[in-house]
């Protein structure tokens, strides 16, 4: 398998690697980056357990390659913590119990640091339509749906004390 | 001075101690630790469903450069199995292959690409049986058998004929049968199985990272089949990514990845795909169910008898237990005496299903609760009132001898009544809308354990230093249900102390002490209460170091948490200051709590197997469903659901409320869509699409009702909540479908296409009834 150069942003840091042309993204990140916090739950783009950040948009990093992503910013669930302090949407799906397993939690909070991006008040038809890829097996989804909206007043309340 | 206190833990919504870890991605799951620098283990599977094994050739791929082990049932002395009694699997098949996907063969190498290539230059030579994928094919007359000790391919047979069920019969007003059908589902938790080992072979010691619910179990089967003493062996549980009862067994999964990483020599990381967590599924069995219930005119039940055949598997798993489960909890939720069941377990050459949620309940509990609203029906009742006809009276013991000492379903019941506004909704919705109700209930753990070694149920240990903390030691398997958190709170409560005093270790057989692991929802019952027990003798120790220092009886030392004191008056000392009097002499202290099940609870012995549904305490739920049927294309849409559950006292109402939606909703991927499909044993719905787990695009709110019948024994009241209301949802939906367009199904999951034939055939049959009686009428 050939190999190319990849560089791009992972979390905000610059980097340079010599990939396999046909590596994953994710298996980028898990494996050369050490970013395991984005998980593998399936064979191929079913369960949105892997979803990243690539410039802003929301992406499967399983059905990405890795060197699709030379030049672009990737963001994972690493980065959201600022200062050793966890986003909103963190502390949200923390004390909502919008994560029990955690295995989905982390493409599941990607996700839906993606949507809070472009729609930063959305309503439940907003997130069921963001989250549609993303499969989780042990809330019934009404603690992630809670979650995401605890995060969107904790965040407004906020920027209104400011 | 006087208003400081006890820190109040438990009844408070509390988010999961180790929540931060699982929302910053920081925690390790068993592939996580994969990724170092470690061996890639790779399995190697039956094309055939049944076939004695004549060789498989190994030898061209252990020349393959890169390859550190290669293993077949060859290196496999011993068989493994959850139930003492049916231990009949080989980690890797030994003589026969008995379902599509068997592992034959395993490989470490150094990376994915050569472990592929590996598996690529094994042969297999074998010799083709007759396979069986239907529970009618495998008892065939002419079917040969699976295990030689099974004979008919009958795993286990129950019968029971307690009271006098043709007396009932004889005396009801209306006896009504039917029979259901329940397509085989999978748990299709979050994490593929997954497990990472390393083998010391300076020290001849194995530490293994499995993904599962039971890491005790999982140890004695590892002594087992690796023939190793289990002293030199360590499990320690990783973060599990949800478990549903798929992982309450030792999976092979384990087993291979310890005996490549002895092989090799080293460490292995064996990380299953999907399809493969698919074939390892322990799953629902496939279920028919014969129902016949005798009802008086008033909705009061007098009979019951019933018939179930399960689908198994190649291998036993769990399936003794699940048979026996079916029958025995047909008792326990209503006052009923005379129930004659007959129940079958056949072993089949299809992937060996296991110990779902809601185990072995949840199909009888759906035809049962089914049954119970066409009767209502018929008989012109409401199906609340039938209901409330038949509820049970706390304390008492069943027919079958379960013990019942709490019993909220009739709140339960009430709650949903009014919250969904059955009496002026019901019937009064609009074309296309039902409402439909059930109920459910769940054991609090198995009274008798599978293992009987004479020990107490659950153990746990707190260790107290210099520093103040408590460290919390159990073997509780955290899989994501929040056990940890429920033992940290059940501690802090007890010493009245902040959670954060408290660090919660669990599941490392060389620290934590050994528990059967997370199943049955036996965990905040037994563990909740050895750690409340724990709590308390630490108490018991801080106090009398107090007493010492404060120069007073023990007896007139108050504990506030924080501080301990003698009277009002006195300033006290803080927790800080008993500790380093209670450290004095003795040096760091560690204390012990334990929980052991009474035996009037373990079950009964009218009939073999009888001990299977006894428990210390039940909880009980009610649900109401809303849908919406589309007459064009009949698909259901759930529109809300409502329901109470009856946990006792709530130690983490988050939790609680987290467990109970979880349950309903996997309720209803059962009901409308979830079903494995097979083509000559090989899986055809490998994947999260073609097994269709709803999404949250179809999920609707769930509103949940904690009802409190707290339990006289349970830790602070408690008992049950992460299974009980899972088995209601399916008989509340097909009484919704029914109250919605007038079709009644039997048969799960209950989709568009199934539901349109359903509808077509009424429609056909109304018109034909429209036309005779037309025809009368001239």
């Amino acid at each position: 398998m050939s190999k190319s150069m990849l560089s791009l942003t992972v979390n905000g840091r610059t980097r340079d690697d010599v990939v396999p042309d046909n590596m994953l993204l994710v298996d980028y990140l898990r494996e050369v980056v050490g970013a395991t916090g984005t998980k593998v739950g399936c064979d191929g783009g079913e369960c949105g357990a892997c979803t990243v950040i690539v410039d802003g948009k929301a992406r499967h990093a399983c059905l990405t390659l890795a060197v699709s992503c030379n030049g672009k910013a990737v963001e994972t669930v690493e980065s959201l913590e600022r200062n050793g302090r966890m986003s909103a949407l963190q502390r949200a799906f923390n004390e909502k119990l919008g994560a029990q397993c955690g295995f989905c939690t982390p493409g599941m909070i990607m996700a839906s640091e993606a949507l809070l991006r472009h729609t930063p008040n959305p309503n439940d038809d907003d997130i069921r339509r963001e989250l549609a890829a993303n499969i989780c097996r042990c809330t019934g989804y009404v603690k992630i749906i809670e979650s995401v909206h605890a995060a969107v007043a904790e965040t407004s309340a906020k920027e209104a004390a400011e | 001075m006087n208003d400081m206190g006890p820190v109040q833990t438990i009844g408070v919504p509390t988010p999961l101690v180790d929540g931060p870890e699982k929302v910053t991605g920081r925690a390790m799951f068993a592939a996580d630790y994969c990724v170092a620098d470690s061996l890639v283990g790779r399995i190697l599977r039956s094309p055939v469903a049944h076939a004695k094994v004549k060789k498989v050739d190994v030898s061209k791929a252990r020349e393959i450069p890169g390859v550190k082990a290669v293993l077949t049932g060859e290196d496999c002395n011993q068989t493994f199995g959850v139930l003492p009694i049916a231990q009949n699997e080989y980690p890797l098949a030994k003589y026969r292959v008995r379902y599509r996907g068997e592992p034959i063969a395993a490989v470490a190498a150094v990376d994915v690409a050569t472990a592929q290539k590996a598996l690529d230059a094994i042969t297999f030579e074998y010799e083709e049986l007759p396979a069986y994928f239907t529970a009618e094919e495998a008892r065939a007359e002419d079917a040969i058998d699976l295990h030689e000790e099974r004979p008919g391919n009958i795993e286990r047979d129950v019968h029971y004929d307690l009271g006098d069920v043709e007396d009932g019969f004889a005396k009801a007003d209306l006896v009504m049968e039917e029979e259901y059908q329940c397509a085989e589902i999978a748990q299709v938790q979050s994490e593929p199985h997954a497990t990472y080992a390393e083998y010391d072979t300076q020290r001849d010691k194995l530490t293994v990272w499995p993904s599962t619910q039971v890491p005790f179990y999982v140890h004695l089967m590892l002594e087992r089949t690796l023939e190793m003493e289990k002293s030199r062996i360590r499990v320690i549980k990783p973060q599990l990514g949800g478990g549903f009862g798929c992982r309450t067994e030792t999976l092979n999964v384990e087993l291979i990845c310890a005996m490549l990483a002895r092989a090799a020599g080293g460490r292995v990381g064996l990380v299953v795909s999907r399809e493969e967590t698919f074939i390892t599924h322990r799953g629902r069995p496939e279920t028919a169910v014969k129902m016949k219930i005798g009802m008086r005119a008033d909705g009061k039940l007098l009979a019951a008898q019933s018939e179930c055949v399960q689908r198994g598997g190649g291998y036993s798993g769990y399936g003794i237990v699940t048979i026996l489960y079916a029958g025995s909890m047909l008792y326990g939720i209503y006052d009923i005496e005379a129930i004659k069941f007959d129940g079958y377990r056949v072993l089949t050459n299809m992937p060996p299903p296991g110990a779902m949620r809601g185990h072995g309940t949840v199909n009888m509990r759906f035809a049962f609760e089914d049954l119970m609203d066409r009767m209502a029906t018929k008989l012109g009742l409401d199906p609340f009132a039938v209901r409330r006809a038949n509820l049970l009276k706390a304390p008492t013991f069943t027919f079958n001898d379960l013990m019942v000492n709490s019993y909220g379903l009739d709140e339960c019941l009430d709650w949903v009544e009014e919250a969904s506004g059955w009496k002026d909704r019901k019937g009064k919705l609009p074309p296309g809308k039902g409402l439909g109700m059930a109920c459910s209930h769940y054991v609090s753990g198995a009274s008798k354990p599978k293992h009987w070694t004479g020990e107490p149920h659950a153990t746990v240990n707190l260790k107290v230093d210099f520093d103040g903390s408590v460290t919390l030691l159990t073997g509780a398997a955290e899989i994501g249900q929040g056990s940890s958190t429920m033992a940290t709170q059940c501690v802090a409560e007890v010493l009245g102390v902040d959670m954060g005093r408290v660090h919660t270790i669990s599941s490392d057989s060389a620290i934590t002490p050994k528990d059967n692991g997370s199943y049955s929802s036996r965990v905040t019952y037994m563990v909740g209460n050895a750690a409340v027990d724990a709590a308390n003798n630490l108490k018991n120790v801080l106090t009398e170091a107090a007493a010492r220092k404060l120069e007073v009886p023990p007896d007139q030392v108050e504990c506030l948490g924080e501080v301990y004191r003698a009277g009002t008056q006195d300033e006290g000392l803080t927790f800080d200051e008993v500790v380093m009097e209670a450290l004095r002499d003795t040096g760091t202290i560690t204390v012990k709590g334990t929980f052991t099940t009474l035996p009037e609870s373990q079950g009964g012995k009218k009939y073999r197997g009888a001990a299977i549904g006894g428990t210390m305490a039940f909880s009980y739920a009610a649900q109401v469903v809303e849908v919406t049927v589309d007459p064009d294309t009949a698909e259901i849409s759930v529109d809300k659901v409502w329901v109470a559950h009856d946990c006792g006292k709530a130690l983490n109402p988050l939790s609680v409320e987290g467990q109970v939606q979880g349950s309903v909703w996997m309720g209803m991927g059962q009901a409308m869509t979830e079903g494995t499909r097979y083509h000559d044993g090989l899986g055809i719905t490998g994947n999260m699409l073609d097994y269709r787990v709803p999404t949250i695009v179809e999920s609707p709110p769930i509103e949940v009702k904690i009802v409190e019948a707290e339990d006289p024994h349970g830790p602070f009241g408690a008992k049950e909540a992460g299974e009980g209301s899972l088995s209601g949802f399916l008989p509340a939906l097909t009484a919704a479908v029914a109250d919605a367009i007038g079709v009644r199904a039997a048969d799960l999951p209950l989709t568009p296409d199934v539901l349109l034939k359903l509808m077509e055939d009424k429609a056909r049959a109304d018109k034909k009834a429209a036309a005779q009686d037309s025809a009368e009428v001239a």
